[in-house]
């Protein structure tokens, strides 16, 4: 947005979302409805939501919280491409804007998803430190160098788009996913965690890290600039080296 | 019914650290929360968290006192000096433990937390990882939780709480998904659920600040203290109010008026940006009203300029506010300025309670933005907010913990009948909604209260517009109660869930207006343009408000705890 671009300056922009009711609609069933939104100048597809709830169809179903891509609520499908909705400006989309849920997990209603399976992959593979030493009475002294090779896996928000685009995901309901490995990368890269080869056995299997067809869809789109894949390389690289160790034991 | 001895409402870093201390000691314990937690706005606090660890190559000669002190000035002495105390004391545990934990702090080259400047204090004291400080932490709390396997109930929202022979012993939700009521009894009840910012149109809060269990403990009978402090954050950005943090000036960021030169040495000539936020939001209030802003659209902004810091600083310390000023206002503050504006920011008034989290209510427990303790009197200063969620949530979940299920906190046995008459009420209240075919939308009345909040109680307020606010809200009050649904699906109604959440969010908007209608002073961040000038003689004073049966506030008022620190005038 120009913000010296008045707010006067209104276009009319046409926003296909599809829906889905459990009590009518079949899993196969596909039903759109559309609808007029006059977008301002720095509109997001978030506010259009909400606006057209607001105002024209307020049955219309979808998550959100913060609006400033912090929170994770809101990852979709925009015009094809996985996104969080609060960050994609309409103006961005041309005048026909396409809204669908995220895919790789079950739609529960119009463009919101079940996110307990995705929360309970991300509870299996231990995300929480655990170091081995006891904890001193300041903390844990860390360079910052040491302190590089986690800290981009610490951002992640679990918004699940790396879900939505992971093509072992969608045929693999098993399988841990981008997310969740991501998280365990950063756990296990973490200077203060001491669990290593516990770890690493967490997610030594199909499901797990040897599932990733390393086609690196994930840290495309994730709006926090994580790279999965990288991690799950690095995982991969780090279970060989420990077997190979232990054989030579 | 899902029983349990303490049940937290509330996700965020309030409600999980409160969780864990009551789970810690002991305790069956579970967390409602009306998202999934970690989608909660803790997440989005960016600059930091205080604590006097002197890690600082400036701040060797910090002490906890010293933050005491900061905090208790920066209130402007309406702060309960014995309880800024402990936010202050008990601040290094709390870090320290959120580290072993394993929060991701940013690191000085010793390895030490970082720590950074931060307005209103004497010594470089925020401790922060990145701009990202609140998303680390409630993750870290958030995987706590699990490792301990807490019983979280993702997408209840909370209608009312239960209660019995005056004391709270649970409470009734709806869950989201399905449209089912249930109730659940609890030994005690503890509130952190985040504080009420939607109340006003131009704010940083997350759309899910309602401040609907702040509502709930009204309705019940609990106390609100000091609603008419709100804390308008000086830098958010200029269009859609998204949080431009304190760090950023911390980090040597500058604002400048329209025609490019620094402003802040007419209101704050030491410190310049540094001031805290209530004088840097007047600061640029003023300067939009005078002409020297920029003319945005309604309302003007300035340019927060962070261009000579350089690409590289930029980059490691403010990444997510690069992000934001690309990806909300098409600005790259690498070669170009942000565009702020004063919006509103946090509640410094809520759920009146002490240190302990104990409210005015036998087994109800608040802590964090919710409640009020009061450790920020009429100013927060930036980076104890986070603090006083892990120092008070802990606390109130330990005190809870204490008293869940003995004789103070709950009433043994409680019949049944209690729990299911609860659940009976909301089932006809819901009923009564959903047979409203005609009325006004929730949609236009939220608007109404929202433009009322901002125009009329805002950065400057004097009596005739405060008088109108007052006048308008209650009709407010009154039209909300036929106001009609345009939904009827039973799953993900968020068309209900904004109406139910409305008639709330009203009562506290009206606390919050006749609160700084009858404060006739200026203190913090309450600006009276008729009454320039704190009044010690008369208002050294909490305001508390009590809900009447029709819904309007009642106040009365109470003397601040002073001790050790004589009120004196706040200069910067």
């Amino acid at each position: 947005m120009n913000p010296t671009t008045s707010r006067a300056e209104r276009e009319t922009v046409t926003i296909r979302v599809r829906r889905f009711d459990p009590d009518s609609d079949g899993p196969q069933d596909i039903r759109w409805s559309e609808y007029a939104v006059q977008a301002h100048p720095g509109l997001t597809v978030l506010e259009a939501l909400l606006l057209i709830q607001e105002e024209q169809d307020g049955g219309l179903s979808f998550r959100y919280s913060c609006r400033g891509a912090v929170c994770g609520s809101c990852a979709m499908v925009i015009n094809g491409e996985v996104g969080l909705a609060c960050r994609t400006q309409v103006s961005s989309l041309g005048d026909k804007v396409m809204v669908e849920p995220l895919r790789n997990l079950p739609v529960l209603r119009d463009l919101v998803v079940d996110m307990d399976v995705f929360f309970s992959k991300e509870e299996s593979v231990m995300p929480w430190l655990k170091p081995t030493d006891p904890d001193p009475e300041c903390e844990r002294l860390v360079s910052p160098e040491d302190w590089g090779e986690a800290e981009p896996y610490t951002n992640c928000i679990l918004c699940a788009s790396c879900q939505g685009v992971c093509p072992v995901a969608e045929t693999a309901p098993d399988y841990l996913g981008p997310a969740a490995l991501a998280k365990h990368y950063r756990f296990f890269a973490d200077p203060r965690d001491g669990a290593g080869e516990e770890r690493l056995n967490l997610v030594d299997s199909e499901n797990g890290v040897h599932g990733c067809d390393m086609v690196w869809n994930c840290g495309k789109v994730c709006p926090k600039g994580v790279p999965p894949t990288k991690g799950i390389g690095k995982t991969r690289a780090a279970i060989y080296h420990a077997k190979k160790a232990g054989e030579e034991a | 019914m899902k029983r349990t001895d303490i049940l937290v409402i509330g996700g965020g870093l309030a409600g999980l650290r409160a969780a864990i201390a009551a789970h810690d000691a002991g305790r069956t314990v579970a967390v409602m929360s009306k998202v999934y937690p970690i989608r909660s706005h803790s997440g989005a606090a960016q600059g930091g968290v205080n604590a006097s660890l002197g890690n600082h190559p400036e701040g060797g000669d910090d002490t906890w006192q010293g933050h005491a002190f900061d905090t208790i000035k920066g209130s402007d002495y309406l702060a309960d000096q014995p309880r800024a105390e402990i936010l202050a004391k008990d601040a290094p545990a709390a870090v320290i433990e959120m580290e072993h934990w394993g929060a991701y702090f940013s690191r000085f080259d010793d390895g030490r937390i970082a720590q950074r400047p931060f307005g209103g204090a004497g010594f470089p004291r925020t401790c922060f990882a990145a701009d990202r400080t609140g998303h680390h932490l409630l993750h870290t709390c958030w995987e706590q939780t699990l490792k301990r396997g807490i019983t979280v109930y993702s997408e209840w929202l909370l209608l009312d709480l239960v209660k019995h022979s005056d004391a709270v012993v649970g409470a009734v939700a709806l869950h989201i998904p399905t449209g089912d009521l249930e109730s659940f009894p609890a030994g005690s009840v503890i509130l952190g659920a985040g504080g009420h910012g939607r109340i006003f149109a131009k704010t940083t809060n997350a759309y899910i600040n309602t401040g609907s269990a702040t509502a709930a403990a009204y309705r019940a009978g609990a106390r609100l203290e000091d609603m008419e402090f709100v804390q308008f954050h000086p830098t958010t950005l200029y269009g859609t109010n998204i949080l431009i943090s304190e760090g950023v000036r911390g980090e040597g960021g500058l604002l400048r008026g329209a025609d490019g030169k620094r402003f802040m040495d007419r209101y704050a000539p030491s410190v310049m940006e540094l001031a805290p936020r209530d004088i840097v939001a007047r600061g640029i209030q003023t300067e939009a009203n005078e002409g020297r802003a920029f003319e945005g659209d309604g309302s003007g902004y300035v340019h927060l300029d962070i261009r000579h810091l350089g690409a590289d600083v930029i980059k490691t310390r403010l990444p997510g506010i690069r992000q934001i000023a690309m990806e909300f206002a098409g600005v790259d503050p690498i070669d170009e300025p942000i565009p702020v504006q004063p919006g509103q920011h946090y509640s410094m008034g809520g759920i009146s309670c002490d240190e302990d989290g104990v409210t005015d209510l036998p087994g109800l427990y608040a802590a964090g933005e919710c409640s009020c303790v009061s450790v920020h009197g009429a100013n927060r200063l930036g980076g104890n907010s986070l603090l006083e969620t892990l120092v008070f949530g802990k606390r109130a979940g330990d005190r809870a913990a204490a008293n869940a299920g003995g004789v103070a906190d709950g009433v043994g046995d409680v019949p049944s009948s209690v729990y299911e008459q609860a659940v009976q009420v909301q089932h006809d209240s819901l009923r009564t909604f959903a047979s409203r075919d005609s009325g006004t939308r929730q949609i236009d009345v939220r608007r109404r209260m929202q433009r009322t909040m901002t125009r009329k109680v805002g950065v400057f307020r004097e009596e005739a517009p405060l008088a109108e606010a007052v006048e308008e809200l209650a009709g407010l009050r009154a039209e909300y109660a036929s106001v009609s649904l345009d939904a009827t699906n039973r799953g993900f109604n968020y068309d209900l869930i904004d109406a139910l959440e409305l008639g709330g969010m009203i009562e506290l908007a009206e606390a919050t207006a006749l609160g700084a209608l009858k404060r006739t002073e200026c203190r913090g961040s309450h600006w009276r343009t008729d009454h320039l000038g704190r009044d010690d003689a008369n208002w050294l004073k909490h305001t508390m408000a009590t809900r009447a049966d029709d819904g309007a506030p009642v106040l009365s008022f109470e003397d601040v705890i002073i001790t050790d620190y004589e009120p004196m005038e706040r200069k910067y």
